[in-house]
């Protein structure tokens, strides 16, 4: 028979490869189900890389999709870490991008050097208080946090849909339900002439370089990491548990704020209701596909972006849905879980005995 | 007074029952598993997926009652595979589930696409219609309101019954309840404890799917993207809210139902000034309410998230 037998350490080498395997076989997979409805496999899949990556302007659009992956993704590592399980990074996501469009819509009129870094701060802050609450709840009254944060993502979608109906409705929207654009001083740079890339990727990166050494570097670090080990010996070790579990919350509710206030400022130029196709949800596949490390989240959330950004156009083409990104995705998910194990066991042959 | 005049009316309370039937489904489908020590966050694209199969299977032109067993099936494939990864493979039950909801809605919302790429308008099946038996009119108010119901919500009442019945009349019910609070102990009696929760997990998503076959052969008579709208959320708090106990449950949803119906007919009454928006947020409250009612004494299943592996402490 075989056995499963816990590793002493896991592989680095494995540490690396599961996860592309687990990126690459998800497509298989996908590709495979897309073959069962009659479309020939091959050119999908070629339409599906050239719409990702051929091209310079595709390489661009990837890594436009991707920076609010990169945020949300890191959004659920640093909360999973901690064993915090914020499935809400949907939600505080619109709700940073309801505080961008409250400070950026033309009540405060300030250069770009002073707006820019404000639209940010009260974007990450919204996103921070919305994930507060539930964690007080988690810690005061014993609620789990599960279920009101993916509570809260349906709330805060509707706060949203009633802002676009009433005090931030666009007055020029033609019906639209979109809010005022924010002004341009609110607007973040775009990085090439002519392409849609604009400087959120930077804070993105920039966000997953400072998660990295927070995480590996700083006191706080050190009590998130232990209270996600075993809360009961951080806890005995004199590790403050809940004040720890409450700044995590605010560190991953600000990042996925961040998401929001950058796709408004960054992308959008105002809020709608259609803002986020998921990239809350995406985070948490984006973050466990990079084993809930903060550098990996990058490579996985451009991953992610590619397979929506490369459907995108193989379903222009082909008439297929693009639905078929979310199921690759989703499939993403349940391959790097049954992959994980392999990085903590190691398969056996045992002869009968 | 007209508040409190829409409690005496027919019409609320069938569509209190109405709102409650797939919650009742559904919480009795997340308790089973739960009560075998497995959280199955998967329940929203089970409840996604039975609506989308079943009704494909009536517009295809299976009979209704086929579309129903065929839904519990797709349910209970979900529910297989959450087990293969949390039972057998003693994975993480969050991520699992988020994984499995994920999937499950991807592969329907995909299949529907598939199978109507552009259509606009939803196509509409000839659905479950009430069963209208005379004899319930002679009880007031409640009993016209029973009999708008159709046979799903009936096959609802008889899940509740049948749920009660096995989990504390039966061994197969005490090896459950076991399995989910000490499956050490379950183990020793030479019983499987994978089996029980694979058994559970199958049990329970069925009758998830169950819930979500309801709004599409019962209530809407359609499938449409985005129909469960947290549904499968809202049965997670409620089944906390319900204690893990059957006829808990029925009295949980069937409160939850008149809420809704109630606040969304309170909405009419106040003309247009508070945004619709609000009641629509409504359920979602007061699930969170429901939950930080009963947090504090809230008595999980012990070994709830707990993966059982032989011969481990």
């Amino acid at each position: 028979m075989i056995r499963f037998e816990p590793r002493a350490a896991p592989s680095p080498l494995l540490a690396v490869t599961i996860p592309m395997a687990a990126a690459f076989g998800s497509l298989l997979i996908a590709l495979a189900i897309l073959k069962l409805t009659g479309t020939p496999v091959l050119s999908a899949a070629g339409l599906l890389v050239n719409g990702a990556a051929g091209s310079l302007f595709a390489l661009t659009e990837t890594l436009t999709r991707a920076t609010p992956l990169i945020l949300t993704g890191l959004a659920v590592t640093v909360a999973f870490r901690a064993r915090l399980w914020n499935i809400g990074a949907e939600g505080q996501l619109y709700a940073g991008a309801l505080a961008a469009v409250a400070v950026g819509g033309g009540q405060i009129d300030a250069p770009a050097f002073i707006l820019i870094p404000l639209i940010c701060l009260a974007g990450a802050a919204a996103g921070a208080l919305l994930l507060l609450g539930p964690v007080l709840l988690k810690a005061r009254l014993s609620v789990d946090e599960v279920v009101t944060t993916l509570l809260l993502n349906f709330i805060v979608l509707l706060v949203v849909q009633m802002m676009l109906e009433g005090p931030m409705k666009d007055p020029m929207g033609m019906g639209w339900p979109q809010s005022i654009p924010i002004l341009d001083e609110a607007a973040l740079p775009r990085l090439f002439a002519q392409m849609r890339l604009h400087a959120g990727l930077l804070i993105a990166l920039a966000a997953a370089l400072g998660v990295h050494l927070l995480l590996g570097a700083t006191v706080l670090g050190y009590e998130m990491r232990a209270v996600g080990g075993n809360p009961a010996a951080a806890r005995f070790a004199g590790i403050p548990v809940d004040a720890t579990l409450a700044k995590t919350a605010l560190l991953s509710g600000a990042l996925a704020g961040l998401a929001g206030a950058s796709e408004v400022a960054g992308l959008k130029g105002y809020l709608t209701a259609d803002l986020s196709p998921g990239f809350g949800y995406s985070g948490i596949v984006v973050a466990m596909l990079a084993a809930l490390n903060p550098l990996a989240v990058v490579p996985a959330a451009i991953f992610a972006a590619g397979v929506f950004v490369g459907a995108d156009t193989m379903s222009r083409t082909l008439g297929i849905s693009n639905y078929f990104a979310d199921l690759t995705v989703s499939l993403a998910l349940l391959c790097v879980l049954v992959g994980s194990l392999f990085l903590r066991y190691r398969l056996r042959w045992v002869g009968r005995r | 007074m007209e508040a409190f005049e829409i409690l005496l009316q027919a019409n609320f309370w069938a569509a209190a029952i109405r709102i409650a039937t797939p919650l009742i489904f559904g919480v009795i489908g997340a308790l089973i598993c739960e009560r075998a020590g497995v959280l199955n966050l998967g329940i929203e694209g089970i409840f996604v997926a039975g609506a989308m199969a079943g009704w494909l299977a009536v517009y295809l032109g299976a009979g209704l009652w086929t579309g129903v067993a065929i839904a519990a099936l797709v349910g209970a494939l979900f529910g297989l595979l959450h087990g293969l990864f949390t039972v057998i493979l003693g994975l993480s039950q969050h991520v699992t589930g988020i994984g499995i909801t994920l999937f499950a809605t991807s592969a329907a919302y995909f299949g529907y696409r598939v199978a109507f790429p552009s259509v606009t308008e939803p196509p509409r099946i000839m659905a479950f219609q009430p069963l209208d038996l005379a004899a319930l009119k002679l009880i007031p108010v409640i009993g016209p309101a029973l009999a708008q119901q159709t046979a799903l919500t009936w096959l609802a009442f008889a899940c509740v019954a049948l749920a009660a019945l096995i989990l504390y009349r039966t061994p197969l019910g005490l090896a459950i309840r076991a399995v989910g609070d000490n499956p050490a102990s379950v183990d020793a009696q030479g019983l499987s404890v994978a089996g029980l929760r694979m058994g559970a997990l199958a049990a329970g998503s069925a009758l998830m799917a169950l819930g979500g076959a309801f709004l599409t052969m019962s209530a809407f008579n359609a499938f449409f993207f985005g129909m469960i709208n947290g549904r499968g959320w809202v049965c997670i708090a409620l089944t906390v809210f319900a204690s893990w106990r059957p006829e808990k449950a029925l009295i949980g949803a069937l409160l939850f139902g008149a809420f809704d119906a109630y606040q969304v007919r309170l909405q009419t009454l106040a003309g247009g000034i508070v945004p619709s928006q609000v009641f629509l947020m409504m359920p979602y409250i007061l699930s969170i309410v429901a939950l930080v009612l009963v947090a504090r004494r809230a008595d999980y299943p012990r070994a709830l998230m707990k993966p059982y592996i032989k011969g481990e402490r």
